[in-house]
């Protein structure tokens, strides 16, 4: 079995009258495909926020490579390798795809801080996006602001400023969300070739994507870890049914 | 030190009467809306140039004022303040100044730069002497109404629907259109009682605050002061915030006046460091 | 070169205008002698408003008291020369020193809140020293103003003239060297990760970059930008007085710059040439009455939107 890079150990978050993240311990594998499933509600997008640490815990802890990040700011903690995409794409509206790349590389390799050469100066940035561009189909658009983009290419933007980070953690928020049928292919093929010592945590309702990619699952209801295991033992699983089957159908759209 | 304490409370109650409109256009639409203290003026002139122009009683103005600027805030608030509900706070901010400047320079036109001044009624003037204390019969005017205002407002939001429904608005408002709230007339409704509230502050105000064309720049920082701290999420936020305000600042004045209005802003700074949703507010709010 | 790299390269590439614009500041001091003063004035707004470029055009902070940073230079370049020595290029660097401090100083406050929070905390911050100018009238002149300061000649050599040569000449430096420093800052990646925070801050954090840092930067550097267009003022005008921390002075700026254009560098050049302009316009028609139309102008600019006023090809249906 490999190596355990992310954990969670009992993690809590109580606010208000509810607690949306109910005592998960988790566990993420080295280059794992690992979904988070669950019905609306489950609590899953709050779990990502507090992994990315854009939410405080009540009690609990995350690990990352044996190391206690529980503490760590938001932007350290993508320094040490644990990327996210978001649900709703979060864009520099203003800026054009290359530069948003550009300006991730550069944070990447740490710098973003230089101000007296121009972006993209360092002969390292250049090839790094050309790769990125090419690889997420954004070559055509490079040179337009993102607020002019259509919304597939949007959405491709959003993953390939995710991997500029080059993540050891990548943990993907419903990545197909929105994305019409047609375009969804596109964005599955990209996920499905992602470099295998990335560890990848998924969260989708596309049920399709989760059998034809994930390897294990753990599924989330009402803030807790309810049931966890291979894929095909999850697909399985009749109260995992029981769990969705009461929500109704679950639509292929997000 | 008492009439210091009551002179502050006197001029807290009508800083929250003014600026209550400010909490809930900002709390509600979300917008910041600088040109809040020139519909205090308003009432402030309205009141001034029905008296001696006119030749109305001084407590007859006041509903009058009320009205008359509750009438202009309808009237503002579907022509031009809704078309900028949905804009970035910077162009909101550019635009409740260009108002203000309106506003301002058209009064000094129309009326002229002095300072106006309200001849109170004879049963206002004065003071009530009671043992040590210093009471001013205006003063405790003030307080009064004000009070009764306050109480009015907290009723009409904890106990009648459109209270609720304005509750419901602020706290989500595509929620509250979606449940069929026809939030447009609740917009308005709002902002043209606060106007209104604002212009009677004004015409209360315009006595103990000065009135003159520059009022709503003056006093523009005081108000928005009062928003800040107090937040807009409850009524009695801004309620103590200011309460607060109007003691520090009489009280700053009178014990250290070398100094000034520089208490009052200090004291906003470290508030606005220490709890930057404000004093009062829930916290989990602000955009 | 590969495509990418042509791109990349050709965002921090000097267009033609940009040679042009400069082309005409510098001939402007040759061509227009008699109107040097004026001039200088143009010049000393266009500072102040690319100052509050960087931080609002860039980094998306919205201040409402930026005046405070132009006063504190003003006042430092006035006192400087007053009570330690005339030589401009000194005085000017200390108050730009001392404009810098302060403003990495009270960057800090604005680091958290809200956008009305921050607005609170700027108005705040000019308010108080204003009412510091004020009370402290032994120091600053108060309401009088800090009168009679005399400037040595530029550089031991050039006095300063009646005329105004001197002084705009002197100006004109400041504001290119502001603008090239500008220029390198915000075609950089700092320049880009402070456009990140102002289009996604929540973004801008999930791809590594540390905010309050760079606020504090920028912050600092804008300030310091602004206190030299006080010093400016203060240093070629001979006198330097309470209203450069006026309210008045803030909302100007902020609109010189909306005119202009934000976020590309260059628009509070083109807005201080404008305003100046209209402002000379109206006042000599009504010189009263001025704020009533700039109030006007303000709605009006806002409602119509600030993009589309500005971008005349949009007017009829175009793509901007």
């Amino acid at each position: 079995m490999s190596a355990v890079v992310l954990e969670t150990r009992g993690l809590l978050k109580r606010f208000g009258g509810i607690t949306p993240t109910n005592d998960v311990t988790i566990q993420v594998h080295k280059g794992a495909r690992h979904a988070l499933i669950g019905p609306n509600g489950a609590g899953k997008t709050t779990l990502i926020n507090l992994l990315t640490g854009v939410l405080e815990p009540t009690s609990g802890s995350i690990w990352l490579d044996g190391q206690d990040i529980t503490m760590l700011a938001p932007h350290l903690r993508v320094r040490r390798g644990i990327v996210r995409t978001f649900q709703i794409n979060q864009l520099f509206s203003e800026l054009t795809p290359l530069q948003s790349l550009a300006l991730t590389v550069s944070a990447r390799l740490s710098i973003s801080g230089v101000w007296w050469k121009p972006l993209g100066a360092d002969p390292r940035v250049a090839p790094a996006c050309e790769k990125l561009l090419a690889q997420f189909h954004l070559d055509d658009v490079m040179n337009q602001q993102v607020k002019h983009l259509a919304y597939g290419k949007r959405r491709l933007l959003e993953i390939a400023t995710a991997l500029a980070c080059e993540p050891r953690v990548l943990l993907l928020d419903e990545p197909v969300a929105g994305v019409p049928e047609g375009e969804r292919q596109e964005i599955f093929d990209i996920i499905n070739a992602l470099p295998a010592d990335v560890s990848v945590l998924l969260i989708e309702h596309d049920m399709d994507l989760v059998f034809n990619f994930a390897k294990s699952v753990t599924v989330l209801v009402a803030g807790a870890v309810f049931a966890e295991g291979s894929v095909e033992s999850i697909a399985n699983d009749p109260r995992v049914k029981a769990v969705y089957l009461g929500e109704g159908e679950e639509a292929a759209h997000g | 030190m008492l009439t210091l304490l009551f002179d502050g409370i006197a001029y807290g109650m009508l800083l929250f009467v003014l600026a209550v409109g400010l909490a809930v256009t900002l709390g509600l639409m979300n917008f910041i809306n600088l040109a809040h203290g020139a519909f205090a003026m308003a009432g402030g002139y309205i009141t001034v140039l029905a008296m001696s122009r006119l030749g109305v009683p001084f407590l007859l103005c006041l509903p009058l004022a009320f009205i008359g600027t509750a009438l202009l805030g309808a009237l503002l608030e579907p022509t031009l303040y809704r078309r900028m509900y949905a804009r970035p706070h910077l162009d909101q901010v550019l635009f409740s100044i260009g108002l203000v400047f309106m506003a301002v320079t058209g009064v000094d036109y129309v009326v002229g730069s002095m300072q106006q001044n309200i001849q109170l009624p004879e049963w206002l003037k004065g003071r009530f002497d009671i043992e040590w204390v210093g009471i001013g019969k205006y003063r405790s005017f003030i307080i009064i109404v004000c009070g009764v205002l306050t109480i009015a407002l907290q009723w009409v939001l904890a106990k009648t629907r459109f209270g609720s429904q304005l509750r419901a608005s602020v706290d989500d408002p595509r929620v509250a259109g979606g449940l069929g709230l026809n939030v447009n007339r609740i917009f308005l409704l709002t902002f043209a009682v606060g106007s209104g509230l604002a212009g009677l502050g004004g015409a209360l105000g315009a006595e103990v605050l000065g009135l003159d064309p520059t009022f709503p720049l003056k006093f523009m920082i005081y108000f928005l002061i009062v928003v800040a701290v107090g937040g807009t999420t409850t009524l009695t936020g801004p309620l103590l915030a200011a309460l607060l305000l109007g003691i520090a600042d009489v009280a700053g004045k009178y014990y250290v006046p070398k100094l000034g209005s520089f208490i009052v802003y200090t004291l906003m700074i470290v508030i606005l460091l220490i709890r930057p949703q404000g004093l009062f507010a829930r916290a989990g709010g602000g955009k | 070169m590969s495509a990418v790299s042509q791109s990349l390269r050709a965002h921090a590439t000097w267009r033609w205008w940009e040679f042009a614009l400069l082309a005409v500041l510098l001939v402007s001091w040759l061509l227009l002698p008699s109107h040097a003063l004026l001039l200088n004035e143009i010049a000393i707004l266009a500072l102040f408003a690319l100052s509050l470029d960087l931080i609002l055009g860039y980094a998306g902070v919205v201040s409402l008291g930026h005046a405070a940073f132009f006063g504190i230079g003003s006042y430092a370049a006035a006192l400087f020369a007053k009570l330690v020595m005339p030589d401009p290029l000194v005085g000017m660097v200390v108050a730009v020193a001392i404009a810098t401090a302060l403003g990495a100083l009270f960057s800090v406050l604005i680091l958290r809140g809200t956008d009305l929070t921050r607005l609170m905390v700027t108005l705040g911050i000019a308010s108080i020293l204003y009412e510091l100018a004020n009370k402290l009238d032994w120091l600053t002149g108060g309401a009088d103003g800090l009168q009679g300061v005399v400037m040595g000649p530029l550089l031991g050599q050039f006095e300063f003239d009646l005329g105004g040569r001197t002084a705009y000449a002197y100006t004109l430096a400041v504001l290119i060297v502001c603008l090239l420093l500008a220029r390198r800052l915000v075609h950089s990646p700092f320049g880009y990760s402070l456009q990140a925070l102002r289009d996604n801050r929540l973004r801008a954090g999930s791809i590594g970059l540390s905010v309050n840092l760079r606020l504090v930067a920028v912050y600092a550097v804008a300030a310091g930008i602004a206190g030299a267009a006080g010093a400016l003022l203060a240093q070629t005008s001979g006198f330097s007085s309470l209203d450069v921390f006026e309210f008045h002075r803030s909302a100007e700026v902020m609109l010189v710059l909306v005119i202009g254009g934000t976020g590309y560098l260059y628009g509070g050049i083109f807005g201080a040439i404008v305003f100046k302009l209209l402002h000379d316009l109206i006042s000599a028609w009504t010189p009263q009455y001025w704020n009533f139309w700039l109030g006007l102008f303000l709605v009006v600019l806002v409602l119509v939107g600030r993009e589309k006023l500005m971008r005349p090809w949009t007017w009829f249906g175009g793509k901007s």
